[in-house]
């Protein structure tokens, strides 16, 4: 059983620098084929200060920092048994290729269902660009099978 | 094209459709370096099949990201407001998915529309329930 002591616990910050090579790579690999994802041009004639993260990227910053492996770690998850229940958004501001973005999290809730055998996981985050200005708010519930 | 405005929108009006091409080991690969999600579970069969899975399947916030070009087809995506799903069924290698989105209601008070969304495969059978948000001028 993962330990209720880790709710309220806050993950170590993630800063995610937004770089078009890897706007440009997410969009390839989701088959984007939109301009506004690709090119700085039709991004920039539709109001973006550059390349616009698509709503789903920010997930990346804890990804990429290693601040999701370490909570798993923390808790015991293996990753093997991880799936992904929910994840929402809510949007404040665009983030675009130049931002930094610093996304900031807690562990919500522990809870589990079927007497054990699927515990879940709820974390909340927030999302702050380099001015510290609030650009989007994620929940995510995962589930440990076991 | 006709411009989007909340007053030309109608409960039960759907986006047109994604259609995206069946899942390959390649764009579960290309996803999982763009995305940051280096899950083995989803590159590497040997770490899938001795986790208890067939195969490599999806992740989950592929389907996702699918239904945010979904959206952002539909809208611009600064007119985006929330974005929720429910995973709710796992998608495997082979599956053509299908994304779809209907409007369910409409917020006076905001100016926004509530959208329900939904990847379905070519089996007919539910990967992702979700909804979102747009607001509309």
């Amino acid at each position: 059983m993962i330990d209720k002591k880790w709710i309220n616990h806050e993950l170590p910050p993630s800063v995610l620098p937004l770089e078009r090579t890897r706007l440009q790579f997410f969009a390839k690999a989701i088959g984007e084929t939109d301009p506004v994802y690709i090119d700085v041009a039709a991004a920039q004639a539709a109001g973006y200060a550059d390349l616009p993260a698509p709503p789903t990227f920010l997930f990346a910053a804890e990804l990429d920092s290693g601040a999701v492996d370490r909570m798993l770690q923390d808790l015991g998850v293996p990753v093997a048994k991880l799936l992904h229940g929910e994840q929402g958004f809510t949007y404040h501001l665009p983030a675009c290729a130049g931002d930094t973005i610093t996304v900031r999290t807690r562990i919500e809730d522990i809870y589990d269902k079927k007497n054990g055998a699927l515990e879940f996981v709820v974390k909340t985050s927030k999302a702050f660009n380099q001015r510290d200005e609030l650009v989007a708010e994620l929940r995510a519930v995962v589930v440990c099978r076991h | 094209m006709n411009k989007l405005t909340f007053d030309g929108v109608k409960v039960g009006d759907t986006l047109p459709p994604l259609q995206l091409p069946p899942v390959d080991r390649t764009t579960l690969a290309l996803f999982a370096g763009a995305s940051g999600d280096h899950n083995p579970i989803h590159i590497d069969i040997d770490f899938a099949r001795r986790a208890g899975m067939p195969d490599v399947f999806a992740h989950g916030m592929l389907g996702m990201a699918w239904l945010g070009r979904l959206i952002t087809q539909w809208a611009p995506q600064s007119q985006l407001r929330r974005f929720d799903v429910r995973f709710q069924g796992i998608t495997h290698l082979g599956n053509a998915i299908r994304c779809t989105g209907v409007v369910a209601e409409k917020l006076e008070d905001t100016r926004c529309v509530r959208i329900e969304l939904q990847t379905t495969n070519q089996y007919g059978q539910t990967k992702i329930a979700g909804e979102a948000l747009v607001a509309l001028p």
